[in-house]
């Protein structure tokens, strides 16, 4: 964000931007076929999550408020494809999404209108409250949210075509790995626009100044709102794609650990940059899958890395990557 | 007649800040406002602005009521303002700040699928705007590394943006060396002849500045108006003239002619 001296690392980038991103989504296209399946299949998962985390940063990294209950949107995108495909019945993807888009907006608009009056801490606590409100809810009204077991998510067609025929791991990291990348470059690509646009400066500025954005004529409060839906559909198209994968969703989704893991990833990525949560997001779910089988203190070792990044590394892996990048560029340029 | 207030009562809680401030500002007007610290400038801008509801009276801009309305609607309506303290996104390079204000005033704000490097409309505007402030230079500098003076008159810059025809300056050089000052008044005065703007109010302390650039001077003293002429009758006015430098030795004068 913002501008950078020619000859620096980010510049060099931006002149090679199409080449990096062609690049980017070829190996993401050829992993399936010379990566291993599980990794595809980690991989998937993070398609999903990316899609989640590009709408958590729109509120976090570009308008300043840090939501601790963000997985309630990833939740109830991934209830309704559970809903849609096993209790209506109604197996098209494509619905699925368009109707987590819908339920995702309705609900944010109305949550949104409540807690965008609040800003920094009590933000972040309200959509906490929030996040676990829904946690309640899914585990107490088990007659129609399946309670604590959840509800299972049946193998939804891909674009009309019904591949129920397909082996689990051959569907997930053959049709439907192709159909979630697709989606989240799309997402990818509609993000970038959001936020080099007219609506992505004055979401900046909310950010960096309210006082004077609204003196700007911003609507300080009014704008916050609509990042904030935009945010919340954004989750809930992630949940949606991850929905099928994990196969059976639970109130978990929703409890506060799992909000947090969307911040460890843009922290651990950098919020700063537009791709730096995705990075986080991508690195995350790798380190979580080597830490695991390795150690049963995963935790603490990922706690040690949140205080790492806090302590030394605020800008995250992008951030850092620049940082050395640039070093580099300064050194061969002298 | 632009822009009215009429009898502005505003107090937090039993702080009484403005106790019945009544002036009107006419069309082609330089006004200054001045007063010692506490006197209740700032409370008035916010009140005029339509940030702050005052207790009592009301604002009138070019008919319409603001009483209370708010920055962003008023900024529509046609009246901008710029800040005592800088006040900046740091984070923003100058071209930035600028279309800032540009696009909210094309009233692209919601525009969310448009890529603003490519709006012509907005790019050519805030060119315009960064050459009559003569930051073009520094266009793609991020604005908390400007010095001092770049960092005001960019804050100005961008209140200029939305074409207000009324622009309150609250200390526009606050902050600034002397040396710096009237180089910044000449571009604000010029920014407006270029820009259009009907009538400037402005607060100010510096009273060479005051005096220089004002063709009316209102006087505050403990939220009320204690003179309100042209600056040849304000020097000739002692008691508001102490009132407002604040020497120790007038202060029973001003005190008691208030009472």
């Amino acid at each position: 964000m913002g501008s950078e001296p020619n000859g620096s690392f980010a510049a060099l980038i931006r002149k090679r931007q199409t080449w990096l991103l062609l690049a980017g989504i070829l190996c993401f296209v050829l992993l399936p076929r010379v990566g291993g399946q599980y990794t595809s299949y980690l991989v998937l998962t993070f398609f999903g999550y990316g899609v989640a985390l590009l709408g958590f940063n729109l509120l976090f990294g570009y308008t300043g408020l840090l939501s601790f209950g963000h997985a309630l949107f990833f939740t109830s995108g991934a209830y309704t494809v559970s809903y849609l495909t096993a209790k209506f019945a109604i197996p098209y993807m494509e619905v699925s999404i368009v109707v987590a888009v819908v339920v995702a907006v309705v609900i944010a608009a109305l949550i949104g209108a409540i807690c965008v009056r609040y800003i920094k801490i009590y933000f972040a606590l309200l959509m906490l409250a929030f996040g676990m409100l829904t946690y309640s809810f899914l585990i107490k009204f088990y007659y129609i949210t399946g309670g604590d077991e959840g509800m299972p998510v049946l193998r939804p067609h891909l674009l009309g075509f019904d591949l129920s025929s397909m082996a689990k791991m051959d569907f997930l990291t053959g049709w439907y790995y192709y159909y979630v990348l697709t989606v989240f470059i799309i997402a990818t690509w509609i993000m970038w626009r959001i936020v080099s646009s007219h609506f992505g400066l004055a979401l900046r500025a909310v950010r960096d100044n309210p006082e004077k954005a609204y003196y700007l004529g911003i609507d300080v409060r009014r704008y916050r709102w609509y990042a904030f839906i935009i945010s919340g559909a954004y989750a809930a198209v992630g949940g949606a794609l991850v929905a099928p994968v994990i196969g059976n969703v639970d109130p978990t989704l929703t409890y506060w650990t799992h909000s947090g893991t969307l911040v460890f990833m843009t922290l651990l990525g950098g919020f700063t940059n537009f791709l730096g949560p995705l990075l986080g997001g991508l690195v995350y779910i790798f380190l979580q899958d080597g830490v695991m089988s390795l150690l049963h203190y995963w935790r603490f070792v990922f706690g040690a890395m949140l205080a790492f990044i806090v302590i030394v590394a605020p800008g995250g892996l992008a951030g850092a990557i620049e940082l050395i990048a640039n070093k580099y560029c300064a050194k061969k340029g002298a | 007649m632009i822009l009215s207030a009429n009898e502005i009562f505003k107090s937090y809680g039993d702080f009484g800040v403005l106790a019945g401030v009544s002036f009107q500002i006419h069309e082609g007007e330089f006004v200054s406002i001045i007063g010692p610290n506490g006197a209740g400038k700032t409370t008035l801008i916010n009140v005029l602005t339509g940030l702050l509801k005052p207790n009592n009276g009301k604002v009138f801009f070019k008919d319409h009521d603001i009483t209370g309305i708010g920055p962003a609607k008023l900024s529509r309506l046609g009246m901008a303002r710029s800040f005592q303290l800088v006040n900046i996104f740091p984070t923003f390079t100058v071209m930035e700040f600028i279309k800032l204000g540009v696009l909210s005033r094309q009233g692209k704000g919601a525009r969310f699928y448009a890529i603003l490097k490519r709006d012509r409309e907005v790019n050519e505007e805030a060119e315009e705007v960064a050459q009559i402030f003569h930051l073009e230079d520094k266009r793609d500098v991020q604005a908390k590394n400007l010095p001092q003076g770049d960092k005001k008159l960019l804050d100005v810059a961008s209140a200029f943006a939305l074409r207000p025809e009324v622009i309150l300056l609250d200390e526009p050089t606050s902050g600034v060396s002397t040396s710096e000052k009237n180089k910044i008044m000449e571009i604000l005065i010029d920014a407006s002849k270029k820009m259009g703007i009907k009538s400037i109010i402005q607060v100010e302390h510096d009273m060479d500045l005051v005096f220089g650039f004002s063709d009316r001077i209102i006087a505050l003293h403990s939220g009320k108006v204690l003179a309100d002429c042209t600056p040849a009758e304000m020097e000739k006015n002692e008691a508001a003239m102490c009132a407002v430098v604040g020497e120790k030795g007038c202060f029973k004068i001003c005190s008691s002619l208030l009472e």
